[in-house]
C-alpha cells in the first residue's frame, strides 16, 4: 500500500491534505478526452437530408425521422423519470398535447409569435406538472402512474370538450415557424430543428445526470433513505425530474404542432402516452441514447406493421397495439434492460473521465480536542405502550470513539436512529455541538455534519466508487438544476471528484476509483460507506454495525482505519454487535438493555460491571456470554 | 333539477356505483394479492358482455379461439419450464397430460360445446348463457396470469404496471379484432320494473345492486372467515413468510385473477343491457372502479366500494349538469383524493424500484 505514508503524513501534520494526490495526478496523464459519440451522431444526422442524390435520403425517411426526433424528446424524459429516477408516467401524451395547443392557440387566435407559444406551453406544462408532481411524489411507487392515467385521460376528455380548442376537430392554420427569417415550411427545414432539440436535449440531460444532482438523482431508484441521510431532498428531485420529463414533452408538442399544422386530441391521449413509456422501454429504460433508439424502433416497427396487419388480417384497425403489448410483456421479462444494452455491449468501454486538480473544499469549523460533540439527555422512544428506548443520556467528546452495545433487542439501533433523525423522539434532547437536533429530519442533521453508514450496506451497485463517495459530499456543492443542465458546474464538480478521491485514499481504497462499487467485498464496501460519510465534512461519524459480516482481516483493517481517524481529531459513535472489535477499539461503552442504559464507562470497568454481566449471560448473544464468562475468571 | 329527476339520476349513479364497486373490489384483490395494478381488468368487462352478446346473436364469440390459443401458450411456457429442470423434466410424464388437460382440453371442451349449441340453433336459456360466458372469459385470468406476470411475480409494482399495461394493450387489440369495432347490447336478466315512491326502477337495476352486495358480502365472508381466503391475504402481506408455511403463492396469483376476470366478465354482463358496450368499453369502466379503489389506498374493501359508489354518483350527476365533462370531472377526482392521501400518510416511502 503505498499511498498509507501520505495519509499517516497528514495525519501527523494536521494540515489539510493535498485536495488530489499525486498518485492520481500521475495517472491522469494517461487520460484523453474522448470526442463524444453526439457529435457523430450530430454530424451524421446533418448530413442525411443535405447529401448528393444517389446517397440523400427521400422525403419519406425525412418524416420519419421528424417523427422519431418528436417521440425521442417524449421517450428522453421517460427515461429520466423511469429508468432513472424509478418512477413513471403514461401521462406524457397529455403534457405533448399542452405544448401542441398552447401554440397552436395563440398563434392562431392571437396571431402571437410561435416562439411566445412555445414559451407559454412550456409555462404552463412545468406549473401543471409541479403541481401534479408536489401532490404525488411523496406517495409510494403505484400512485404516480396511476395518476397519470387518470389526468392523462382527463385533459384528453378536456381537448375534446373544449369549444376554444375546436373540440375533437382541433385547431387547424396553424403557421409555419420562422426560425430568424427562414421559414420552416418543408419537412426537410423542419427537420434541423426538430433534432437541434433532441440533440440539445439529450447533452443537458446528461450533463445532468453527470452532476452532483444527478448523482443524487440516481440514487432515488433504491437509494433514497441512504440520499436523504447525506441531505439530499429526495422529494424535491423527484418533482424536478417529473417537471423537466414534462417539458421536453411540451417542447416536442409545440414541434409537432408546427410540423403538422394543425392539431386535434387523438394523439394526446392515454394510448399514446402509453406508447412513449414503451418506446423508453423498448430502447433501455435506464440509458439516455435507449429513448432515442426505442423511438427510431418502435416508429419504424409501427411504420410496418401499420401496412402489414391489414393485409394479414384483411381488416383495418388499430391492431399494431396487438403487437405491442405483447412485445412489451416479453421485453420486461426477458430484456428488461431494452435493446440498447446490447448494442451497448459492441461499443468501446467508456475510460473513467479525468480527475481534474482543483481547489480544497472549505471544511466546517471542527470542535477542539474536549468539547462535546454529541450529548444524548434523557431520551426516549415510544412505540404504542412499549418503550423501545427509555430515558437514555450519554456524550460523545472530540476525538472519542464510543461504542453502543447490548443484547439483541436493548434498543441500540432505536436510539442511533434517534440521533440520526430516522425516528423521532417521543422526549429527551439530543444536541450536536451545542445545537438541538432531536426534531430535525434526517436532511437537516445531516447539514448540521452528522456523517453515517448503515447497517445493511446501501450503496448504488452501478455507479462507481468515486461517484458512490461523491455522493457524500452533496451538501458541499451549490450547483442547482440550471447551472447542471448547463454545464456551469465544472469547478465545484472538479472539486467534489477531488474531495471524494481524497477521503478514499484516506481510507486505502485509492485503487479502486473507477470500479463499480458493486464489485468490491463486503469489507471494501463497509469501508466505502465510511469515505462516503467522511466526504460530508462530518462533526461525527455514526456507524451502525461496522463491523457485521466482516472475516478478521476486515475487521483488523476496519479496526485500524477508525483508529486513524480518531488520531486525525475525528468523533465517532458506533452500534456493535461485536465485543471484541469495541473492547480494543473503543474509549468508552454504553450497554443497553430492554431500552434502558444500564452502564457507562471504560471497556474494561464495563465487562465487570454487574449488571452487564447479568444481561449478558441471560442474553442471547453467545460469544458475548463466553467473553464474559471469561472475565469473570480473571 | 326536480325531485323526479334527482331521483333517476341517484338510481343510474347507485347502479353505475355498484358496477364500479365490484371493479374496485376485483381490482384490491389483485393488487393485495400479487401487487398487479390490473388495468386488463376493463377487457374482462367487454369480454363478458361482448361474449353474451354473441352467444344471444347465435354467432361464435371470438373468446372461445382466444382461450384455445391462450391455453396452449400457457402449455408451452409450462413444459418449457419443466422440461429444463431436471427434477422436474423425471416427473414430467405425469404432470405434462395434466397440463394440457387443463389448458389445452379444456378450452378445447369449452370451444367445442359452443359450436355444438350453436349449430343445434338450440336457444339456451339466459342463465345458461351467463353461465357459458363466464366459463369461456374467467379462464382468461389465470392464463394471463401465468403468462404476463407469474414469471415476473417478486418484480416490483412499477415493473408490475408496466406489464399490466402491456396486457391491457394486447387485449384491447384482441378485443378489436374478435368483435370489430361496432357495439353490441344484450337482452336484460329481467324486464320488470318496480315502482318505489313513484320512482320506477328497472329490474336491470335490481340485479345491478342486488349482486353486487351479495358479492361484497360473500368475498367478505370468504376472506375473513374461510382458510383459503386467508391464505390469499396471508399471500398479500408476506409472499416469503406465505410460501414458508406451505402457501402456494403462484396459485393464490392465479385464484385471485381467476375471481378478477370472472367478476369483470360478470360485471359486463350485468350492464350490456343498460349501454352499448363496445370492444374498449369496459377500459373506462374499470379505470372508474380504479378511482374508487384508490381512494381506498388500493388496500381497504369497504372503503373501495365507498369510493367506487361515490364515483358513480359524482358520474351521474355530472352527466347531468355537465354531459360533455363528465369523464373530466370523474378522472379529475382522483387528484384531491391523491392529495388527501398524501398529507394523510406523510411518510416518505423508501420507494421500492
Amino acid at each position: 500500500m503505498p499511498r498509507r505514508s501520505e495519509t499517516q503524513e497528514s495525519a501527523q501534520t494536521g494540515k489539510p491534505v493535498s485536495p488530489l494526490p499525486d498518485t492520481l495526478r500521475h495517472r491522469n496523464l494517461f487520460m484523453k478526452r474522448q470526442v463524444p459519440g453526439i457529435v457523430f451522431l450530430a454530424v451524421i444526422l446533418a448530413l442525411l437530408p443535405i447529401l448528393p442524390q444517389p446517397l440523400q435520403i427521400p422525403e419519406y425517411w425525412v418524416t420519419l425521422l421528424n417523427y422519431i426526433g418528436l417521440y425521442a424528446l417524449v421517450a428522453l424524459g421517460l427515461v429520466l423519470l423511469t429508468g432513472i429516477g424509478g418512477m413513471t408516467s403514461f401521462g406524457q401524451a397529455a403534457f405533448v398535447g399542452i405544448g401542441a395547443y398552447a401554440t397552436g392557440y395563440l398563434s392562431t387566435q392571437y396571431g402571437l409569435s410561435p416562439w411566445l407559444g412555445l414559451l407559454a406551453g412550456v409555462l404552463l406544462t412545468a406549473l401543471l406538472a409541479l403541481f401534479l408532481g408536489a401532490i404525488t411524489m411523496r406517495l409510494s411507487g403505484h400512485f404516480l402512474p396511476l395518476g397519470t392515467i387518470a389526468w392523462g385521460l382527463s385533459l384528453y376528455f378536456l381537448f375534446g370538450n373544449l369549444d376554444w380548442l375546436g373540440k375533437y376537430d382541433g385547431i387547424n392554420g396553424i403557421p409555419v415557424l420562422n426560425l430568424l427569417g427562414w421559414h420552416l415550411e418543408s419537412g426537410r427545414s423542419i427537420y434541423y430543428l426538430i433534432w437541434a432539440f433532441v440533440l440539445l436535449a439529450v447533452v443537458s440531460v446528461q450533463n445532468l445526470l453527470a452532476s452532483r444532482l444527478g448523482r443524487a438523482i440516481r440514487a432515488l431508484k433504491g437509494g433514497g433513505l441512504m440520499a436523504e441521510a447525506f441531505g439530499v431532498d429526495t422529494g424535491w428531485l423527484r418533482v424536478v425530474i417529473f417537471v423537466y420529463a414534462a417539458v421536453l414533452a411540451a417542447l416536442s408538442g409545440f414541434l409537432y404542432a408546427h410540423l403538422q399544422r394543425s392539431v386535434n386530441p387523438t394523439p394526446f391521449g392515454l394510448n399514446h402516452g402509453i406508447e412513449y413509456l414503451f418506446m423508453a422501454v423498448v430502447g433501455g429504460v435506464s440509458q439516455v441514447w435507449g429513448a432515442l433508439l426505442g423511438a427510431a424502433l418502435l416508429t419504424l416497427l409501427q411504420d410496418w406493421l401499420q401496412t402489414l396487419l391489414p393485409k394479414l388480417l384483411g381488416e383495418t384497425g388499430n391492431f399494431e397495439i396487438i403487437v405491442y403489448g405483447v412485445l412489451l410483456v416479453l421485453l420486461l421479462q426477458y430484456a428488461r434492460d431494452g435493446v440498447w444494452s446490447y448494442l451497448a455491449r459492441w461499443w468501446p468501454a467508456r475510460r473513467p473521465a479525468a480527475l481534474e486538480p482543483a481547489a480544497a473544499l472549505p471544511q466546517r469549523r471542527k470542535p477542539q480536542a474536549g468539547e462535546t460533540v454529541l450529548q444524548v439527555e434523557r431520551v426516549r422512544k415510544t412505540f404504542g405502550g412499549l418503550v423501545a428506548v427509555n430515558d437514555v443520556s450519554f456524550t460523545v467528546q472530540a476525538g472519542e470513539i464510543i461504542g453502543l452495545i447490548g443484547p439483541n433487542g436493548a434498543g441500540k439501533s432505536t436510539t442511533f436512529n434517534l440521533v440520526s433523525g430516522v425516528l423521532r423522539a417521543s422526549g429527551g434532547e439530543v444536541r450536536l455541538c451545542g445545537e438541538r437536533i432531536e426534531r430535525l429530519n434526517a436532511r437537516a442533521i445531516a447539514q448540521r455534519g452528522m456523517g453515517r453508514t448503515f447497517q445493511h450496506v446501501r450503496l448504488l451497485p452501478g455507479m462507481t466508487v468515486l461517484e458512490n463517495v461523491a455522493l457524500g459530499a452533496h451538501l458541499r456543492g451549490r450547483a442547482g438544476v440550471w447551472r447542471s443542465l448547463l454545464k456551469l458546474n465544472r469547478g465545484e464538480e472538479a472539486q467534489l471528484m477531488a474531495e471524494a478521491a481524497r477521503q478514499l485514499e484516506r481510507v486505502g481504497l485509492g485503487a479502486h476509483l473507477h470500479e463499480e462499487a458493486g464489485s468490491l467485498a463486503l469489507g471494501q464496501q463497509r469501508i466505502l460507506e465510511i469515505a462516503r460519510a467522511l466526504c460530508a465534512d462530518p462533526l461525527l461519524l455514526l456507524l451502525d454495525e461496522p463491523a457485521a459480516g466482516l472475516r478478521y482481516l476486515e475487521k483488523q483493517q476496519l479496526a485500524t482505519l477508525l483508529k486513524q481517524l480518531q488520531g486525525e481529531g475525528m468523533s465517532v459513535l458506533l452500534v456493535e454487535h461485536d465485543m471484541d472489535f469495541v473492547m480494543n477499539l473503543t474509549d468508552r461503552l454504553v450497554v443497553m438493555e430492554f431500552g434502558t442504559k444500564i452502564a457507562e464507562g471504560l471497556p474494561e470497568t464495563v465487562r465487570l460491571d454487574p449488571a452487564v454481566l447479568e444481561a449478558y449471560l441471560g442474553g442471547v448473544d453467545d460469544e458475548v456470554v463466553v467473553e464474559a464468562g471469561e472475565a469473570h475468571v480473571e | 333539477m326536480d325531485l323526479s329527476i334527482a331521483a333517476i339520476l341517484l338510481q343510474d349513479g347507485i347502479t353505475s356505483g355498484a358496477i364500479y364497486a365490484l371493479l374496485a373490489l376485483a381490482l384490491v384483490l389483485v393488487f393485495s394479492v400479487t401487487r398487479v395494478i390490473l388495468i386488463p381488468q376493463g377487457e374482462f368487462v367487454s369480454y363478458g358482455a361482448l361474449t353474451l352478446a354473441a352467444l344471444q346473436t347465435q354467432k361464435l364469440p371470438g373468446t372461445c379461439w382466444l382461450l384455445v390459443v391462450l391455453g396452449i401458450a400457457c402449455l408451452l411456457a409450462e413444459s418449457t419450464r419443466i422440461l429444463r429442470h431436471a427434477g422436474s423434466r423425471r416427473r414430467a410424464w405425469r404432470t405434462l397430460p395434466v397440463l394440457a388437460g387443463r389448458y389445452v382440453l379444456l378450452p378445447v371442451a369449452i370451444l367445442g360445446v359452443t359450436q355444438m349449441l350453436l349449430h343445434s340453433g338450440f336457444q339456451l336459456p339466459l342463465a345458461l348463457q351467463v353461465l357459458l360466458a363466464l366459463l369461456i372469459v374467467a379462464p382468461m385470468g389465470p392464463m394471463v396470469y401465468r403468462l404476463a406476470f407469474e414469471p415476473l411475480a417478486e418484480a416490483s409494482t412499477l415493473l408490475l404496471l408496466i406489464v399490466s399495461v402491456g396486457v391491457h394493450f394486447a387485449l384491447v387489440g384482441l378485443g378489436l379484432l374478435m368483435f370489430g369495432a361496432e357495439g353490441s347490447r344484450t337482452t336484460a336478466f329481467s324486464d320488470a320494473t318496480l315502482t318505489l315512491g313513484g320512482v320506477s326502477i328497472s329490474g336491470q337495476s335490481v340485479w345491478v345492486v342486488a349482486s353486487s352486495v351479495v358479492l361484497i358480502a360473500a368475498l367478505y365472508v370468504y376472506f375473513d372467515r374461510t382458510l383459503s381466503g386467508k391464505a390469499l391475504r396471508a399471500t398479500a402481506v408476506n409472499r416469503l413468510g406465505a410460501r414458508l408455511v406451505g402457501i402456494g403463492t403462484a396459485q393464490a396469483g392465479r385464484l385471485a385473477f381467476l375471481l378478477a376476470a370472472a367478476l369483470g366478465a360478470w360485471c359486463g354482463m350485468l350492464v350490456a343491457p343498460l349501454t352499448t358496450i363496445y370492444y374498449d368499453s369496459g377500459f373506462l369502466m374499470g379505470l372508474k372502479g380504479f378511482v374508487g379503489a384508490i381512494i381506498g389506498g388500493l388496500g381497504s374493501y369497504p372503503i373501495a366500494a365507498a369510493g367506487a359508489l361515490l364515483v358513480g354518483l359524482l358520474e351521474s350527476y355530472a352527466s347531468f349538469w355537465a354531459s360533455s365533462y363528465k369523464e373530466v370531472i370523474v378522472f379529475t377526482l382522483i387528484i384531491p383524493v391523491l392529495l388527501w392521501r398524501s398529507l394523510a400518510n406523510p411518510a416518505l416511502d423508501e420507494g421500492e424500484a
